[in-house]
């Protein structure tokens, strides 16, 4: 079967965060860039974001980026790699102020710069006190951002395909990413595209537990293509278990809400996280957090008929600052939770969040793999960016304002990077010939009468294994029989039904093939967490209770084929200053 | 409960027409978004777009009982029985409860949707006071997810000429940002007796917008602007 093809220079697949910024620096530097997504681009899950963008422009107190550089290598629990940190750290200030430019709407102090607020991990002079470092448009700083990069893009003239699902990579035979196979959902045709580079932005797979902040869209997508592409996926036990989702509904209310005074408090009122972190408390990073509910809710002292739950209390704030400061949150609160924060606590309970493994990439956004004796070695052509990317800056535990800061600086570097890498290769390599071949094949499946199971049966299964396996606290007998359920869902996963089989805007189809990925991205984090026999940050062994330096201070890399293992070291090498010594780390 | 849901896939139906669901709810579900997915687990063919489930995305706009809402974050309790959802007004349906947005997106993009300021910027932020930061509120949370225009009987008669109140709200959130040095051109590209004077100030926009918004006093504040640059 023949396919239409359409050639560009660049490919981007996701129009999130990550995707848009490195679309506009393309597209404002003259290069023929086309951004494939789901969804419209300001559907993206960046905009869900609220708190705040991370920089240490010191609008409130005295700020430095090495400060910045230090909490970020501590909150990762020092599995990050400390040259992509002081990188990112470093770049901060100038992305914000060039969103700031490109129109954000940021909150403003009284002399006129951008406002920023306290969140949890970002302190002044490694660790002595709380700062204010998460630059903040009210509590809809996602939505704030991806509007602005979205507007940008719009001048800058960025052709988007809105609403196509990308399908997999075409890799050449020497390796090379020479385009995508991608399906449009209104119409399903099918089509190639063939690119000198292609930088995958899809976001993360949060969707892969049952509790989860993330939209329905959050599929791992990227993750999917690039695993059967042959490419591993690095540290994919790491997820984040965000303290404070609304107990049943699972939708996020921001670590704002403690960065503005907000505290929580167990079913005896009292503020727990004072015996937990003495120092920053409530602001401790996000393991800490949602460990320390987790327990305080084990032990019994959770809140509500089933105890299931705690309680986040910041009617002390008064009523101008949470109209002012947060009005978005206080409307989740009613509509999802039934409370009024300005009388009543919200009830909440740790929820899964973020992705902290993803596709290895380098700092430029290169997507790196092992070869020969080097663990870093490109994939010509090929790019990661955002949470589908693993550079890796979250190592461990991401600290909150760091996945927007996150998704500009990779963003702009790996487009500054492809803009690079087009002038010396100025042509495109040759499809090989069974370019589309796996996309036809897992397409034709679905169209095929054969039986099989139902997509939402399997999907809930998957989301049920993870949660039960996989959640804040582990142990190896639990996570030992979760590998073995996940294997049987995978195998489920690529034996669906769907009912539908029409071409036009067929979701059933859509969501069959966003299940593929899902179910991919559950097996490799049961497999990688399985294997790791330590506790460091968002991965918590009950059976293993410390930090092992000495084994386990490298980055896992999962492989789709035989579902294998194999480890790379840790760049404890920052770029220019002294390296952070792995320390234990207290809060 | 009980469901009426407008159906229309153009590969086989020759025309749309409503299909009823009676479908048992979990205590869990409590918005809308939530039984319209128990419907779609056991009718997969049943087409709508969703993501976020928290009312941020924009997605899920449909005509919920005779007006325009976000599904995922409209309450079951409050809804009569049977509940009868269709596709957003005034927009071609593309399958079911899909619409072809195209329209609608086209005005937002011929108001300029993006910050004008050719002056060189400096080292840092552009400077703003709060009070100025604050003439943005309430029109910057604008979520595009076309409940406003969709529920606009002047958009419904001209959505190829008349601007629509999501992207008059748009066109109003540059013209009150003090970074913006285009409010001329803005002022310009409106002044015409469709693009912006078709808005006879009903209202709909304002009613339905689910981020509570009100693009009728953001049109009022440009017509001023109008006014005050004639005389």
């Amino acid at each position: 079967m023949t396919l239409s093809r359409q050639i560009f220079d660049t490919v981007i697949v996701g129009g999130g965060g990550s995707g848009l910024r490195a679309a506009l620096q393309l597209a404002e530097a003259g290069h023929n860039v086309a951004v494939f997504s789901k969804v419209f681009p300001t559907r993206s899950h960046t905009v869900a974001a609220q708190g705040g963008i991370g920089a240490s422009l010191g609008n409130m107190q005295e700020d430095h980026w090495l400060w910045h550089m230090y909490d970020t290598i501590k909150g990762s629990d020092y599995l990050g790699d400390q040259d992509a940190i002081e990188f990112m750290c470093r770049k901060a200030a100038e992305v914000v102020y060039e969103l700031e430019h490109f129109g954000m709407p940021f909150d403003r102090n009284p002399d006129g710069t951008i406002y920023q607020r306290p969140f949890g991990g970002h302190t002044q002079n490694f660790g002595e006190r709380a700062v204010q470092r998460a630059c903040a448009a009210a509590d809809r700083t996602g939505h704030a951002m991806l509007h602005t990069l979205y507007q940008r893009n719009v001048r800058a003239r960025c052709q988007f395909f809105v609403e196509w699902m990308a399908l997999d990579l075409i890799r050449d035979y020497e390796g090379a990413v020479v385009g995508i196979v991608a399906l449009e959902m209104e119409t399903g045709e099918v089509m190639v595209f063939q690119s000198k580079a292609t930088i995958l932005a899809t976001g993360g797979a949060g969707r892969i537990y049952q509790s989860s902040t993330n939209a329905f869209i959050n599929t791992g997508d990227g993750l999917g293509m690039a695993a059967r592409a042959g490419i591993p996926l690095e540290d994919m036990e790491f997820w984040q278990f965000h303290p404070t989702g609304v107990a049943g509904a699972g939708v996020l209310i921001t670590e704002g809400v403690r960065g503005e005074g907000g505290i929580l408090l167990n079913a005896n009122g009292e503020r727990f996280m004072e015996r937990y972190a003495p120092n920053m408390k409530d602001l401790a990073s996000r393991d800490v957090v949602s460990r320390a509910m987790d327990q305080e809710i084990k032990e019994g002292r959770g809140v509500g008929p089933e105890r299931d739950h705690v309680l986040l209390k910041l009617d002390h704030l008064g009523a101008e600052i949470i109209n002012k400061r947060l009005p978005g949150i206080r409307e989740i609160a009613l509509k999802f939770a039934h409370v009024d924060p300005i009388r009543e606590p919200i009830p909440v309970v740790p929820t899964c969040h973020y992705q902290m493994g993803g596709i290895p990439t380098n700092y430029y956004g290169q997507v790196v793999v092992p070869r020969g004796a080097n663990p870093s070695e490109p994939v010509p052509g090929l790019y990661a960016i955002g949470e589908c990317a693993c550079v890796s800056v979250h190592g461990a535990n991401r600290l909150g304002t760091n996945s927007l800061l996150d998704l500009l600086v990779f963003g702009k570097s790996a487009g500054d990077h492809v803009s690079e890498w087009l002038k010396t290769h100025p042509r495109h390599r040759d499809l090989p010939r069974n370019a589309a071949e796996r996309s036809l094949e897992r397409l034709a499946r679905l169209d095929s009468t054969a039986p099989g199971e139902r997509v939402t049966d399997v999907s809930a299964d998957m989301r049920r294994t993870v949660q039960q396996h996989a959640g804040v606290f582990r142990t190896g007998t639990l996570l030992a029989e979760g590998v073995e359920k996940i294997r049987e869902v995978g195998q489920r996963a690529r034996s669906t039904t769907i009912d539908d089989k029409s071409r036009v805007f067929n979701t059933a189809r859509i969501e069959a093939l966003e299940l593929e990925n899902l179910a991919i991205v559950a097996e490799a984090t049961l497999v990688s967490a399985q294997a790791r026999e330590e506790s460091r940050g968002a991965h918590a062994r009950e059976d293993f209770k410390e930090r092992d330096d000495k084994n386990w201070l490298k980055h896992s890399l999962w492989y789709l084929d035989g579902s294998r293992l194999d480890y790379k070291p840790v760049n404890l090498q920052p770029l220019t200053v002294e390296s952070f010594e792995p320390k234990i780390r207290v809060y | 409960m009980k469901f009426s849901i407008y159906r229309y896939n153009p590969e086989k139906d020759e025309k749309p027409y409503m299909q009823d669901y009676d479908v048992e709810l979990q205590p869990t579900d409590r918005m809308l978004l939530d039984a319209i997915l128990r419907i779609k687990a056991l009718d997969d063919s049943l087409g709508l777009r969703k993501s976020c489930r928290e009312g941020v995305c924009g997605s899920d706009g449909m005509n919920i009982n005779g007006k325009n809402g976000l599904a995922c974050i409209t309450p079951l309790k409050d809804l009569k029985e049977p509940v009868v959802l269709r596709p957003l007004p005034g927009l071609p349906v593309i399958r079911d409860l899909i619409v072809d947005m195209s329209q609608f997106f086209k005005q937002y993009h011929s108001v300029k949707p993006y910050l004008v300021n050719d002056n060189p910027p400096p080292q840092k932020e552009r400077l703003q006071s709060p009070e100025e930061r604050e003439e943005l509120n309430g029109l910057y949370e604008c979520i595009l997810c076309a409940c406003c225009s969709t529920s606009c009987p002047s958009f419904w008669w001209n959505p190829d000429k008349f601007v629509g109140p999501a992207a008059l709200l748009q066109a109003y959130r540059f013209i009150a940002d003090t970074r913006d040095d285009a409010t001329s051109e803005r002022l310009d590209n409106l002044e015409d007796p469709y693009r912006l004077f078709r808005c006879h100030s009903i209202m709909n926009c304002a009613d339905a917008c689910p981020k509570g918004l009100n693009p009728t006093e953001a049109i009022g504040k440009i017509k001023e602007q109008m006014v005050r640059r004639m005389v």
